[in-house]
């Protein structure tokens, strides 16, 4: 009991007393800029890809661009986060701020990762149906557009979900270049106050909170799409 | 209208078709039957560039299709495909499905893509079903819109690929009866079948391949009855 009453006091007194929920809110903030701007720039990036590769299977034009993207997705999977995330700050952006550049890395990163997942929902999707498009005069990004893709989102849609909760866990990582996001945030209050427990538990319990409310969202998109799905077959 | 010169197509090592040369000309029901293996599906396939050929030439109106520059989009609009598996889309209804391309490609207005599916949708007797999606509909009926939504795009041929073949037994006479009124309006026809039946009765010209080249040719009434080669003959045999 005397343990939960010493820490609920050191959590209100470091917290709220002396008022560093500002930065627990801003570290969040941050936290949640560089998730969903790396899911945008990750999403776009992974579309491009998962469309050279679909239509680089018979045009020849499009197979350096293919390659290109083979080196892309190899290179980035096969470099842990951080080191991606140092390279990015320390050579390649030096001038930009920590933030930006956090955005840009792990939207690079999840680029890669995104490319699979929505290559393999475009497969998902019967082959006849591109010929289908194709044979009524569609062009190949026609049939891309108005058909393949609105089919394969059933099956992209809930990977992206599952995808954007290894992201979340994964930028706190983001303060080995200066950015305050959340872990970080939490880290300089534990150098101030001493509090190891109180500041990890807190971090730990965000962390668990976010990643609960995200998935309870997957289930509820996943239910909604199979019911639409379900609805078309009654 | 569709000139067929010396069409080759092979697959790694294997030839599935050796050299067919064949002429379609506007209003002509032709009918190609085989057995299978014999390469009539991808013959079918090949007629409207859905698989490159390896060797030939198929002209259509005129235009060489296999020549690399030509806007195949532009002529695959003129050229109607029904497939085996129906191949609708499934996330739109019924009426989305009709209207689409002809929207996106023929720059129709909404209103206009939507009287012309809604007509010839009631003439497959389907007009009701508008606003189902695909998976609500049986497989004749499902074929039945399949049909239409290649008619929506006003073709000046129109190609099928076993459309019955993957119907049960008892959905297979509306599909024909859709296809019958089509021959009867004077559409050009490319169907590859096993219903010998219908190619007897709306077929003007038979096409018989086996391995890969046209075996035999000519009207119902010499190919039935008067078959003249062996291959023809025992083919006949077994499915007649």
């Amino acid at each position: 009991m005397q343990f939960f009453t010493s820490f609920y006091l050191k959590f209100v007194d470091i917290f709220i007393t002396r008022g560093m929920y500002k930065m627990v809110l801003s570290g969040l903030k941050n936290t949640a800029v560089i998730t969903l701007g790396a899911l945008a720039i990750g999403v776009a990036i992974g579309m491009v890809i998962a469309i050279v590769k679909y239509f680089a299977d018979d045009s020849k034009a499009l197979k350096p661009l293919a390659w290109l993207c083979d080196v892309y997705t190899t290179v980035v999977r096969g470099i842990p986060m951080v080191v991606l995330l140092m390279i990015f700050y320390y050579i390649i952006l030096v001038s930009a701020e920590g933030i930006t550049v956090g955005i840009i890395a792990f939207g690079i990163n999840s680029g890669a990762y995104m490319a699979e997942l929505i290559r393999s929902g475009i497969n998902a999707v019967d082959r006849g149906q591109m010929e289908a498009g194709r044979s009524l005069g569609m062009s190949k990004l026609q049939t891309m557009r108005k058909i393949i893709l609105p089919q394969a989102v059933r099956y992209i849609l809930p990977a992206i979900g599952n995808e954007m909760i290894a992201l979340v866990k994964e930028t706190s990582v983001a303060g080995y270049v200066a950015v305050a996001e959340v872990t970080r945030s939490i880290f300089l209050i534990r150098n101030n106050t001493y509090e190891s427990v109180v500041t990890l538990t807190l971090l730990a319990a965000i962390y668990l909170v976010i990643v609960i409310i995200l998935t309870r969202l997957l289930k509820l998109l996943e239910r909604r799409l199979s019911n639409n799905a379900k609805r078309r077959k009654s | 209208m569709l000139n067929v010169v010396n069409l080759e197509k092979h697959f790694g090592g294997e030839n599935v078709l050796n050299g067919i040369s064949t002429e379609i000309n506007k209003g002509d029901v032709v009918c190609v039957i085989g057995p299978s293996g014999s390469g009539k599906s991808t013959f079918l396939r090949c007629l409207n560039m859905l698989e490159k050929p390896t060797g030939g030439k198929i002209i259509f109106e005129g235009d060489d299709l296999t020549d690399k520059h030509i806007d195949l989009n532009a002529h695959r609009q003129k050229m109607g495909m029904v497939f085996q598996q129906f191949n609708l889309f499934p996330h739109m209804t019924i009426l989305e499905n009709l209207t689409t391309a002809p929207m996106l490609l023929k720059k129709r207005s909404k209103q206009q893509a939507q009287e012309k599916a809604l007509e010839l949708l009631g003439r497959v007797g389907l007009a009701d079903r508008a606003n189902d999606y695909p998976a609500q509909l049986s497989g004749g009926q499902q074929q039945r819109v399949a049909i239409v939504r290649a008619l929506c795009m006003e073709p000046d041929v129109m190609l099928f690929d076993e459309p019955t073949s993957a119907l049960d037994p008892e959905m297979v006479g509306e599909v024909l009866d859709v296809m019958k009124e089509l021959a009867k309006e004077g559409m050009t026809m490319v169907v590859v079948t096993h219903e010998m039946g219908f190619a007897r009765e709306v077929a003007n010209r038979i096409l018989f391949l086996a391995d890969g080249v046209i075996a035999e040719e000519g009207t119902p009434d010499e190919v039935f009855d008067h078959p003249q080669s062996e291959r023809l003959q025992s083919f006949l045999a077994k499915v007649l």
